[in-house]
């Protein structure tokens, strides 16, 4: 341990760097990486938004002609829903909370200069960075994006022959994948590292904030996920080009033998699955670190159960790995196994539960001060109960007979993994944000821009579950083939044009966001009146974060209201609390 | 803002409980013995969790609310890390009613998906290829004839579709249709093969989903209660005309069922 040790410090006391390109473009500031991290993601998620609407449109006027697209046939639809899919996942809901915000600050909470691993986490962010304009780029190669949705279920991913966009779109796509898993396992081993051996004096894993627990749990999924994820991909690429046959079993497209003999498609759904349910957990559980640090931060109050909370992640991360085959309840896996992945499923709502009462428990009887961060994270609360309330329905495989691949699963994974997620990722901006960038955004516009995304996310997603119910399928380029889905047209009409609305509403926040950094008003070093330790520090924090010298913590991270105290909240670097509470 | 929050989250939770209570939108009418269990437990589930939805919207724009910052009328935030026994007491009670939900549907998945088709019921292999369904019946020696993937040929259609290898003597009577007729009140005993890419054989109406993977036959069984007319439709993304793969199901009686079948033999001598 000690070596480790003395490698990390070695390797973090770096110099402040004065040219440009070492400065703003291969940083090995965790600051900076962070926020080209964050800028990656917010690149990604106007390309995967604008995507969404095109599909929205084309399921309303699927003969229209757009300008510069043409008409969307139905084979370009899939395209969009592939890379929207792909695109989210990866590059922003794992992107944004992890990369982004955990990298900025994970480091500044737990009172350590930089992270422990600086090059290895330069390399990450260009990785990720090169994973994303080689996903990009499958748009424009000869047969388009593919069309296999962002599980890319073989035999359709890995046959060229089995439609547009399988040639080399569809290899763009694995690779850029196996590229991401590649900077996401370097991003993986970073924060765990620094998490374990960089934390400040008096920074007990106990005392830690729930975001810096978040951040650690996140990565050790990561580890473990990103890695099958990886040896998946490559498989894949050696099915579609050197002629194996993982995956593919004997085949014909369109009456042509494809060549493969033996391979089986389930295969890949596992090994997809083990990674992918996990992921799940990977985009939110950053989302409830913070959300769970905002409610008591504004409800200016402790957190209630701390150690509740904790627990609860552990046990989200551990059980997250034993529900994969909760997706495959009609792939045609053993359905004895169902069952068992049922149980497992049912028992990991269990402590996401847990969290919700404590979320309500920590703002009872509290004193809500309702700014930008925390009416997020109050939209958070809503978005995740709604979201999460589905799961027990899907949960059962029996349920799924009539329920699963229908828009009823759209809506439910959108609402938690989606929507959730993202409210976490605008929590932290506007929460962070004076701390990154030393001026505060704008309240009247965020405000805005809350109520539109909140009750604009809603009137998208929440019929989504009634089209389910009503046997509505997803991945259904035009709804004219079946009689039964005519009668839906007009709610997901509602839809397209609550989309509108929603997308409209986030340009507020793109606006917000690059006004308020040249002209936002000035904000002090700790504008919230918070207690974790990126607020002791100078705003935009020094190269080294402390300006010399190293924190050193004598308390909890939510000490709010503390009796007697001279001021509604303790900070964790002050003078240590009485153990009388 | 406290009181905008709690008129939003509430109406939001309002409108979106109505259309579920009103049932505006909601499962098709079920057509096979299965449907009224699945969908009885799809009730349970949904008045259990409704209520959990409901109730925790309610209490979140109620607390918003109730607790905002009042300024100098506010009392100081009350000061406490959560309390052990209502942790113990809303997992234990979480555990019970998801664990419970799921016990309690297990034995309608056992019945569907443990126990095989019995021995009377009428054999249908279904064959799914971009984007068509494939429906094959044994014929009078209640055997399927051998295919072979080299002598697909999806142009021909109906037997050289799925590659029917019409030298092996079990081929001789099996009947290829485009339709799936069934028998109606009569266990159907479903062979689902795909010849390309993973396609799922869906009919809402018999509460039946069952992904259809090259490489497997995979058996599954229904019993239609109801004559008529029933959509199939494709539910795995199995390529650029996945919207369009769709079938149909006819229940039609006993009678209806032979005299379509002794046809569909005489067309094929």
């Amino acid at each position: 341990m000690a070596t480790g040790e003395f490698a990390a410090h070695a390797a973090h006391a770096h110099a402040a760097p004065t040219s440009w390109i070492r400065k703003y473009v291969f940083s090995l500031d965790h600051k900076v990486i962070g926020i080209q991290y964050y800028f990656l993601a917010l690149t990604a998620v106007f390309v995967g938004m604008i995507l969404s609407l095109l599909m929205r449109i084309h399921l309303i006027w699927p003969t229209a002609t757009l300008p510069f697209l043409g008409e969307i046939k139905p084979e370009t639809y899939l395209s969009l829903l592939t890379m929207h899919g792909t695109i989210m996942v990866f590059f922003v809901l794992t992107t944004a909370p992890q990369g982004g915000f955990g990298n900025y600050f994970l480091p500044i909470q737990i009172g350590a200069p930089d992270m422990a691993f600086p090059v290895l986490n330069m390399l990450s962010f260009w990785v990720t960075a090169l994973a994303f304009i080689v996903m990009i780029a499958a748009f424009f190669v000869v047969g388009g994006a593919p069309l296999h949705g962002w599980t890319g279920y073989p035999p359709l991913s890995a046959l060229q022959s089995a439609g547009p966009g399988e040639g080399l779109g569809a290899d763009l796509w694995v690779i850029s994948i196996a590229l991401f898993c590649l900077g996401a396992l370097m991003s993986a081993l970073n924060f765990i590292t620094t998490t374990l051996d960089m934390r400040a004096k008096g920074m007990t894993m106990m005392r830690m904030p729930l975001t810096c627990w978040s951040w650690f749990i996140t990565a050790i999924l990561g580890l473990l996920a990103f890695g099958v994820l990886l040896s998946a991909g490559i498989l894949l690429l050696l099915d579609r080009n050197a002629g194996t046959s993982f995956y593919v079993p004997l085949v014909t497209i369109n009456g042509q033998l494809a060549g493969h003999k033996g391979g089986s498609p389930l295969l890949w759904q596992h090994l997809f699955w083990f990674f992918g349910h996990p992921e799940v957990y990977i985009a939110i559980l950053p989302a409830m670190g913070l959300c769970s640090q905002l409610l008591s931060v504004f409800s200016r109050k402790p957190i209630f159960g701390y150690k509740a909370m904790v627990y609860a992640m552990l046990s989200i991360g551990f059980l997250g790995f034993m529900v994969w085959g909760h997706h495959m309840f009609m792939s045609g896996m053993s359905p004895y196994t169902a069952f068992a992945f049922s149980v497992m499923t049912m028992a990991i709502g269990v402590p996401s539960a847990i969290k919700t009462f404590n979320w309500l428990g920590t703002i009872w009887r509290g004193r809500l001060r309702f700014t930008s961060p925390m009416l997020f994270a109050l939209g958070f609360v809503s978005l995740f109960v709604s979201g999460g309330i589905s799961g027990p329905f899907l949960a059962q495989p029996v349920l799924d007979i009539q329920l699963h691949d229908t828009y009823f699963v759209v809506g439910h994974f959108h609402l938690i993994m989606g929507v959730a997620s993202i409210f976490g990722i605008f929590a932290a901006t506007y929460y962070w944000f004076p701390k990154m960038f030393g001026r505060m955004m704008n309240e009247s516009l965020a405000r805005w821009h809350f109520f539109i995304s909140l009750i604009g996310t809603y009137a998208i997603f929440m019929p989504m579950h009634y089209l389910g119910m009503a046997g509505h399928l997803r991945r259904y380029s035009q709804l004219t083939e079946l009689n039964y889905l005519h009668g839906l047209v007009p709610l997901q009409t509602f839809m397209t044009y609550a989309a509108f609305v929603t997308i409209a509403g986030q340009f507020i926040f793109l606006f917000n966001l690059f006004w308020s950094m040249k002209f936002g008003k000035k904000a002090s070093d700790n504008p919230w009146e918070a207690t974790t330790i990126e607020w002791t520090t100078t705003t935009p924090p020094p190269h080294d974060n402390f300006g010399g010298h190293m924190p050193v913590v004598n308390n909890g991270p939510y000490e709010y209201s503390v009796p007697g105290a001279p001021r509604d909240y303790v900070m964790q670097t002050d003078p240590p609390l009485a153990k009388a509470h | 803002m406290g009181l905008v929050l709690l008129v939003v989250i509430w109406l939001i939770t309002f409108i979106s409980a109505y259309f579920f209570i009103a049932k505006t939108w909601w499962l098709p009418a079920g057509a096979s013995v299965a449907a009224a269990g699945i969908d009885h437990h799809f009730s349970t589930t949904y008045i259990l969790m409704g209520a959990v939805f409901v109730a925790a919207q309610v209490i979140l724009g109620y607390f918003a609310w109730q607790y905002r910052d009042r300024g100098s009328a506010s009392r100081q935030a009350q000061y406490s890390h959560g309390n052990n026994t209502l942790e113990i007491t809303w997992t234990v009670l979480t555990l019970i009613l998801f664990v419970g939900l799921n016990f309690m549907s297990s034995s309608i998945w056992a019945s569907e998906r443990f126990r095989p088709a019995g021995p009377g019921a009428v054999q249908v292999e279904v064959t799914g290829m971009q984007f068509a369904w494939y429906f094959r019946y044994p014929g009078a020696d209640g055997k399927f004839g051998a295919t072979k993937p080299e002598l697909q040929d999806a142009s021909a259609g109906g037997e050289g579709a799925i590659g029917l290898d019409t030298t092996d003597p079990a081929s001789k009577d099996d009947v290829v249709a485009g339709t799936m007729y069934v028998p109606v009140n009569r266990e159907v005993d479903v062979t689902l093969r795909a010849a390309d890419v993973i396609h799922s054989f869906f009919i809402p109406a018999m509460r039946f989903k069952q992904d259809a993977v090259p490489g497997i036959a995979i058996h599954m069984h229904f019993t239609p209660i109801t004559v008529g007319d029933y959509e199939i439709a494709c539910s795995q993304l199995c390529g650029l005309g996945h919207y369009k793969m769709h079938g149909i199901l006819k229940v039609v009686n006993q009678e209806d069922y032979d005299k379509w079948l002794a046809a569909r033999e005489a067309e094929k001598q």
